[in-house]
């Protein structure tokens, strides 16, 4: 079979799961700076099926494609060193405030410019745990989704089968190409970088990271097309503002509020057994046992 | 009219849990807007399956009963949902936060160019004035839920399109009969002039689910470990202290990660949410993700080393001590008290 062409999509988030005392500020919003941005666990997952559909189909390429701001193409060296052939920064002001659904709007938008057989997408993003945007792309650009996919069985000229894992069990699903898969924490880990794609794509960057660089490192680039990281912009996509950002996002935040705990005073006892008998007794009196 | 619609998803056959909690939510929300409640189902050989939904206080019950929508497919549920939200115009639309809902809800959502929130906590009505705009919106729909690893409490709305659609997981609504004889009119859709063949992309090759093995929310009692337990082993002194209470095990995450114990038992944020008489938390620090899970127990025992950990904030009785020492004490003095 012919090579594939797989985009993989993938966010930069805050490591929610290591979230420390200076995560949130004495006024209640969350620290961003305190927080360690990272490659989104299961879009690394995501990244590992593409990798392995390409180790079987020789000619296959992997393009990674991510919508944050400019510091997020640090995931696409990421995704780089790790056996991605490129990847595209889809960054535009426009593009602040989205919800899921301004998001896979613009995501959509920029897929459309892409070739493509096979979409693969994490289930959901730490920062927010949504586990939208996957089926909402599928569902703009008219293709079956497969959600919770833990493993690619087989794939055919125009047919794909895959193993989900679901609350309760295991499904086997075949469907036809393209389509859009999101890959869960139960699939196989991401292989780790590779040295020879690390010297090989170190110095991968986007235009504007290259501005003000020195002029030797510009002629590096120009000598060397395989390091530029595409920037795709809200008209290069040409997506229509209506949709974007806050004013396309129909779901607004009213309110934020920090978790604190409404202390109550908790009654103090020890561990001696004439504390726990006179605890028993009292779950007893008020009905709470027996 | 715009009325409130509950998606009522399938378990075996039967109405599932979360469905039905949904629609106990979805009728107080009905009474409070002065609206409707609606249920859709969508599956095969369904005759009869409105005794499981009208007792819940569905006034209209939606059918879509076919040979090919046995197991839950993306697409020809999608198309079906699309159809009749656009023809109904419903305010507001909720789903379990299920594998189901959470395929089906985003993709719905997309088709009608409406928000969803995922997993919210809690749902109420309100209003709300956007001064910018100065436009003030009443009566919608505010969706509560945690927000990044559940360090924060977001209340998110959705003032300009409809419908306001939200998943919610298991156990996180109360399910209550609304009335035993409450009469629903079932109205069936008819499949086969809404699907087409391309819904039909995906095909099931091989389903394999396993019933349903554990599930501590029905319990009145729950005694809880986490990491502070140490060891699987040490997990069986708090089956022991369940066993002779009447109650079930549950878990912190730690616990489940560690192995401890099996994933069915675990509370909180990412598994279950419990609200027993009694939740007794052995060796658990107190987590908000942990906490979102079982703070409302109407009883909570905290038994940990650490006299700070956060847990006894939440604690009515905060015993400092460890845990295989308090356990053997606590069990022989509830075998004084029952003689
Ligand atoms: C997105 C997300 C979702 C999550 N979902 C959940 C969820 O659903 N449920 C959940 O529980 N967690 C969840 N977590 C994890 C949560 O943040 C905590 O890490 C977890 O609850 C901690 O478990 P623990 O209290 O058992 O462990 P620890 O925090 O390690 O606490 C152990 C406690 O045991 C005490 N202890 C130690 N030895 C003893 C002893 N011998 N006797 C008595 N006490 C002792 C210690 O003082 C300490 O307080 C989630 C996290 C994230 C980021
Ligand atoms: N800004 C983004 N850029 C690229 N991919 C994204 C973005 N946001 C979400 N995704 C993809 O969609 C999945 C689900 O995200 P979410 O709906 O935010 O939980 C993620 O795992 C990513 O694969």
């Amino acid at each position: 079979m012919k090579g594939l062409k797989i985009i993989v999509l993938a966010k930069q988030v805050p490591d929610t799961r290591n979230v420390g005392k200076d995560a949130m500020k004495a006024d209640g919003t969350v620290n961003r700076a305190a927080l360690p941005a990272i490659f989104n666990p299961e879009d690394l997952n995501a990244l590992e099926q593409a990798l392995r559909i390409k180790d079987k189909n020789p000619g296959t390429t992997v393009t990674l494609l991510t919508m944050g701001p400019g510091r997020a193409a640090e995931i696409i060296r990421e995704g780089m060193y790790r056996g991605a052939d490129n990847g595209y920064l889809l960054t535009d002001r426009a593009f602040a405030g989205s919800d899921t659904l301004a998001t896979s709007y613009a995501i959509s938008c920029a897929i459309k410019k892409l070739e493509y057989d096979i979409i693969i997408a994490g289930r959901q993003a730490i920062d927010g745990d949504t586990a939208q945007v996957g089926p909402q792309v599928a569902e703009k650009l008219g293709l079956p989704q497969v959600t919770y996919a833990e493993g690619i069985d087989k794939i055919t000229k125009n047919k794909i089968i895959i193993k989900r894992r679901l609350e309760r069990g295991v499904e086997t699903v075949s469907t036809t190409l393209p389509c859009v898969i999101t890959v869960n924490a139960t699939a196989p880990e991401c292989r780790p970088r590779n040295a020879k794609y690390l010297m090989k794509y170190k110095h991968a960057k986007t235009v504007t990271e290259l501005q003000g660089t020195a002029e030797d490192y510009i002629k590096l680039h120009e000598d060397r097309p395989y390091l530029r990281i595409p920037e795709l912009s809200v008209a290069d996509v040409q997506a229509d503002l209506h949709w974007l950002g806050l004013a396309g996002s129909p779901t607004k935040v009213k309110t934020i509020e920090n978790v604190v705990f409404a202390a109550k005073e908790a009654k103090q006892l020890t561990s001696d057994q004439k504390d726990l008998d006179w605890l028993m007794g009292e779950l007893m009196a008020n009905h709470t046992l027996g | 009219m715009n009325n409130i619609f509950v998606f009522c998803e399938l378990d075996e056959g039967k109405i599932a849990d979360v469905s039905q909690e949904l629609l106990t939510k979805g009728r107080s929300l009905a009474n409070e807007l002065n609206c409707n409640l609606e249920a859709v189902v969508i599956g095969y050989k369904l005759e009869g399956i409105e005794s499981q939904i009208a007792p819940y206080g569905a006034d209209t019950i939606h059918v879509a009963d076919d040979k090919r929508l046995e197991h839950y497919l993306t697409l020809p549920f999608t198309t079906i949902i699309v159809d009749l939200f656009k023809k109904n115009q419903p305010q507001i639309a909720l789903f379990g936060a299920t594998s189901v809902g959470r395929d089906l809800g985003p993709r719905v959502s997309s088709a009608l160019q409406s928000g969803l929130t995922a997993d919210c906590t809690s749902l109420v009505i309100g209003d709300h004035e956007d001064k910018k705009a100065e436009k003030v919106y009443k009566n919608l729909l505010y969706q509560i839920r945690p927000a990044f690893g559940g360090n924060i409490i977001a209340t998110i709305i959705n003032p300009d399109c409809r419908p306001q659609m939200a998943t919610v997981r298991e156990g996180v609504m109360k399910k209550e009969i609304f009335n035993k004889n409450h009469k629903a009119k079932v109205a069936s859709i008819e499949v086969n002039k809404v699907v087409t063949d391309t819904d039909f992309l995906v095909e099931i090759i091989e389903r394999h689910m396993e019933p349903r093995k554990i599930d501590i929310k029905k319990s009145q009692v729950i005694v809880a470990g986490g990491y502070g337990v140490g060891s699987r082993e040490n997990f069986n002194l708090l089956f022991d202290l369940a066993h002779v209470l009447g109650g079930e095990v549950g878990a912190s995450r730690a616990a489940v990660d560690a192995g401890f114990v099996d994933h069915a038992r675990q509370v909180g944020q990412t598994g279950v949410t419990v609200r027993p008489k009694l939740y007794i938390a052995c060796g658990i620090s107190g987590q908000v993700q942990h906490t979102a899970g079982m703070e409302e127990s109407a009883m909570i025992i905290a038994i940990n080393t650490d006299p700070t950990a956060p847990i006894n904030k939440i604690a009515d009785y905060a015993i400092t001590g460890e845990v295989s020492e308090v356990i053997p004490r606590l069990i022989e003095a509830y075998k004084k008290f029952s003689k």
